[in-house]
């Protein structure tokens, strides 16, 4: 860009530094006058909602890194101190927490955009594979941050993840203690995953440059898939794309903010709000929703690789090289096939007998006779690992598998309904990845498994040299002009609006019983299919159009409910004996709120009956100020603890009354005094309990209310008691309210119902003291939102009046 | 923005003014959204609510004797808590208070003459000055001596020579009984 072709700017000062430093001529270069083509549709904003979501996390990541703590001992309180007492700590943490989600939904639609519209194809393959590399960089972050909260699933996702790479032969254990930098998953592997993932998100944005620049060497792909032929199919980025891409984001946010502010926790796991303990792993281990569908891979490979299913495989694979790479098969090939599909056979019956049926009973005689069974070569660990690693990598790759002469899957035909089933098998993936590995969930996977990889390595291979060509429109331009543009759009955005909502509700149905990774996934990737229907056909007539869309969207719905309903169900059958009977609760809902006579009493019972075995390390006694008490009552509250302070003067412990600024006393030194009180089992410390449990109040309410005399036949040693909601059956705290044991002030009902009512509202707010004004905060900003999207809708349409 | 090749600046002049506004309205609206976004990630990094609620601090004054000073910890800062001699509390009430940097009586800076509390940073640049060890320097005025810059403050911790401007600040406190305080 040299000073001669650039043109002077009015502004002195702009002109000034433009002379010496040519930015603001490169910004509109760049982003004011550089031509777009005119035909983009709504997926075309992912990328600039990418970006802002990258940021967000950057902005809101900084300042939570102002107050966390990267040590073992401490994170965990570090994040609930955030929660609790850093002010809008809890905003900033939730938006963290949900922005990484939104950001993977972004990034998947984007990716999934590129996949239909072959934005990968010749010439944006470096751009593609430079995505992929982002894409890489992100899962690599939102791991190693799910870490940091150090939690149940922080620790355990850690240790697992990081037991991949022990797969390696040879070195495999030696880089699993390179990364740790000890014996297991401890403080020094915290500290590096905290220094890396405040480095990583730095270098994304580094390729996300070099993304953009490619992007803007090549210009952008279009939903027809053609090139530009001049300037009449394009138009000026600014203000045509910079006004709907801010409309586009602003839709978004209002559903990203929803999560936020009314479902904060929905997309997480109840297990990372209870505090990392490397004795006990949780039953189910489920990596965060976006990892979901790799997750799946990774388990479907529950089988070693044995000289026959190798060496069928082998000869599937030339047979598919034969068939499928190559125009023609060989002339010898050709005469081999029969022979060769025979072998093949012959060696995958006794291959598949033992990889997926050696469980089946009616098939050991049959399985004993195998001979060589017992050579291996590739076990499973690894086999799985490299089947993850590799589903990511056909996606590097797939621009080289993929030399078809048309991008768009709006002309071909073939292709077209192959990239839509493959985002059925992705989305099935991912609910298998959020099942526990067991029963059908295990062959289906396996099945998605191959279904996934058959795309690249057969399918698309296969269409190269035999899919038709059909004849593309001669320009941009020319086939605007034969569509109702304005009309899809709008459709579009309708459908976008209306289905923000619906899919919040699914949601909420779903998170209320249990966080369904598997909705959001839905989410994500459904409005691809919904949308991608209508300027497929709307060149027809309008009225198809419209008739399309509603019926596009009842089927999102329906997709997203029965998957959310899906997930609630096998997991609460293997918990609870009895499913958990959902209660009224008055904080539920965008409306609710804590009632504070009920918190009122509800502390009552907690401190006459809860306390003497629980702890609540995390509230303090000036918090009681929430429940309605005076800053007199809380001194009197506080001072009733004697709190051990010190040293003093002579170094030595002392005992002091407690002050509203301390924590509320525990009834046990350590954890280790508390097992040895109660027969060895630890009462858990309750700050956390509602969010730390599925099912939340309903559980607690459940448990305090379920106890039963065990059903005939069932033995219960001495320190156990019958619970019907009790995961198991089995609990060791013995019934612990009963009719009349805490007298009311009021004339409120003494009864086990109504105390297990009023001490589940107690804990619901000591879990989330924040909730009121959360969702206050988060009426106003939706409030906000929906204005602005409102008015920018309407500065999009003055500014577009033209064009249309 | 000197974008003007954007058709719709050059259309037509009625739909120009609703049209304005629109703009306005819309990037004024933004604006406001900005703004209210940046707040709490500013509010942030000021003192969360467990470090407001640990604002206090009580000192047993019992073992301090005639002319010895103690330094506690409060709000992280170190306070000053002198049991003046007859002879201080004689030497700061007899300044003539027109002859100082920073006026004020040495009642206005006391409850009780006998002790003298204060926040033990100099209000120069912030550096702890010395004077409350029985070896300490005390400086000029027989009360505390700053090392960082030179500044001298009396046996009422005014400032009497060197560069701080003000005296040494006095945080709030209560007696709660003869022998004890409450700081902040």
């Amino acid at each position: 860009m040299g000073s001669k072709e650039r043109k002077a700017f009015d502004n002195p000062v702009i002109e000034w530094v433009d002379s010496r430093l040519p930015v603001f001529t490169m910004m509109q270069k760049e982003y004011g006058v550089f031509p777009t083509p005119r035909n983009f549709n709504y997926f075309w904003n992912f990328g600039a909602i990418a970006m802002v979501m990258l940021i967000t996390m950057i902005v809101t990541g900084i300042t939570l890194a102002m107050h966390y703590d990267p040590n073992a001992a401490n994170a965990f309180n570090s994040v609930e101190r955030i929660m609790r007492d850093v002010n809008h700590g809890w905003m900033i943490r939730y938006l963290h927490a949900n922005g990484a989600s939104f950001f993977f939904i972004a990034v998947y639609i984007h990716i999934f955009r590129g996949l239909f519209y072959g934005s990968y194809k010749k010439p944006r393959e470096l751009l593609w594979i430079l995505g992929m590399l982002i894409f890489l960089l992100m899962m690599a972050t939102g791991f190693m941050g799910y870490v940091l909260p150090w939690g149940q699933m922080s620790f355990w996702g850690a240790t697992v993840i990081t037991n991949l790479f022990s797969a390696i032969p040879l070195v495999g254990d030696s880089i699993v203690t390179l990364l740790w930098g000890g014996f297991s998953v401890d403080n020094p592997t915290l500290n590096r995953f905290f220094a890396l993932h405040f480095l990583l998100p730095f270098v994304i944005v580094g390729v996300v440059f070099l993304h953009v620049w490619a992007l803007h060497v090549t210009g952008s792909n279009n939903p027809l898939g053609i090139d530009v032929k001049g300037e009449q199919d394009t138009l000026p980025f600014h203000p045509y794309y910079t006004m709907k891409d801010t409309f586009g984001l602003v839709v978004f946010l209002i559903i990203y903010v929803a999560f936020t502010f009314f479902m904060p926790n929905s997309l997480g796991h109840p297990d990372n709000y209870i505090p990392a303990n490397p004795l006990v792993t949780p039953p189910h281990i489920v990596p965060e929703w976006y990892f979901l569908p790799f997750y799946a891979m990774l388990r479907a490979i529950t089988f070693d690789f044995s000289l026959y299913l190798c060496g069928a495989g082998a000869i599937g694979g030339y047979l598919i090289y034969q068939y499928a790479w190559r125009k023609a098969p060989d002339e010898c090939c050709k005469s081999l096939t029969v022979p060769l599909l025979l072998a093949a056979v012959v060696l995958g019956v006794p291959g598949a007998l033992l990889a997926f049926f050696k469980d089946v009973p009616a098939l050991h005689g049959v399985i004993d006779m195998i001979p060589f069974k017992s050579v291996s070569l590739m076990p499973a660990k690894l086999g799985g690992v490299l089947t993850m690693f590799g589903s990511i990598a056909v996606l590097f790759i797939l621009p080289f598998l993929d030399n078809h002469p048309v991008r768009s899957a709006l002309f071909r035909p073939w292709f077209k309904p192959a990239v839509l089933v493959l985002l059925v098998v992705f989305i099935v993936l991912g609910v298998c990845g959020s099942k526990p590995a067991e029963g059908f969930w295990v062959p289906l996977a396996q099945i998605m498994t191959l279904a996934y990889f058959s795309f690249f390595l057969i399918a698309i291979p296969y269409f190269n040299n035999n899919e038709p060509v059909l004849k593309l429109p001669n320009s941009i331009h020319e086939a605007i002009l034969a569509v109702p543009k304005s009309l899809v759009i709008g459709l579009l955005a309708i459908g976008l609006l209306a289905y923000a909502p619906s899919a919040a509700e699914a949601k909420v149905r779903a998170d209320s019983e249990q966080p369904s990774p598997s909705a959001p996934e839905d989410k994500a990737e459904v409005p691809p299919v919904a949308e991608e229907a209508t300027p497929a056909e709307a060149p027809a007539t309008a009225e198809e159009g419209a008739a399309i869309a509603p019926e596009a969207k009842e089927g999102e719905s329906e997709h997203a409910a029965p998957a959310s309903e899906e997930a609630a169900h096998p997991a609460e059958g293997a918990h609870h004996a009895v499913p958990l009977p959902r209660q009224d609760w008055g904080f539920q809902g965008p409306f609710g709120t804590y009632d504070r006579a009920a918190l009122q009493r509800g502390f009552q019972v907690y401190k006459q009956v809860c306390s003497a075995c629980h702890s609540m390390k995390r509230v303090a006694y000036r918090n009681l100020s929430a429940l309605g008490y005076t800053e007199g009552q809380i001194k009197t509250v506080a001072a009733e603890a004697s709190i051990t302070d010190g040293p003093n003067d002579e170094g030595e412990m002392f005992d002091r009354p407690g002050r509203p600024s301390d924590h509320f006393k525990s009834p046990y030194a350590n954890d280790n005094q508390a097992k040895a009180a109660n027969n060895g089992a630890l009462p858990p410390d309750l700050s956390l309990i509602v969010k730390a449990r599925v099912g939340g109040p309903d559980y607690i309410y459940g448990i305090l209310t379920g106890y039963e005399a065990p059903p005939a036949g069932v033995e219960l040693a001495s320190t156990q008691h019958w619970n019907k909601y009790m995961p198991g059956n089995k609990i060791a705290m013995p019934p612990p309210l009963g009719d009349g044991a805490v007298s009311y002030e009021d004339s409120t009902p003494t009864t086990v119902d109504q105390y297990a009512r009023d001490v589940v509202e107690f804990l619901a707010w000591a879990s989330e003291p924040e909730m009121e004004e959360r969702k206050q905060t988060g009426l106003k900003v939706i409030f906000y939102l929906v204005i602005f999207a409102g008015l920018l809708y309407a500065v999009k349409r003055k500014i577009w009046a033209k064009v249309h | 923005m000197s974008a003007d090749n954007s058709p719709q600046q050059h259309g037509p002049a009625d739909g120009e003014t609703r049209r304005d506004f629109l703009f306005l309205t819309a990037a004024a609206f933004g604006a406001v959204g900005a703004g209210s976004v940046a707040w709490p990630f500013i509010d942030q990094m000021n003192p969360a609510a467990d470090t407001l609620a640990m604002s206090t601090t009580e000192v047993d004054l019992s073992p301090i004797e005639p002319g010895q000073a103690i330094t506690v910890m409060w709000q992280g800062k170190p306070v000053f808590v002198r049991r003046r001699t007859p002879e201080e509390i004689k030497m700061a009430e007899d300044v003539d208070i027109t002859t100082l940097r920073d006026p004020q009586t040495d009642e206005a800076r006391v409850q009780k003459p006998e002790w003298l509390i204060l926040v033990g940073i100099c209000t120069h640049l912030g550096c702890v000055p010395q004077g409350q060890k029985s070896t300490d320097v005390r400086g000029e005025f027989g009360g505390w001596f700053c090392p960082c810059h030179g500044s001298h403050y009396d046996t009422s911790g005014r400032i009497r020579k060197g560069p701080a401007p003000k005296n040494l600040a006095v945080p709030k406190y209560t007696f709660l009984s003869d022998k004890s305080i409450r700081i902040g």
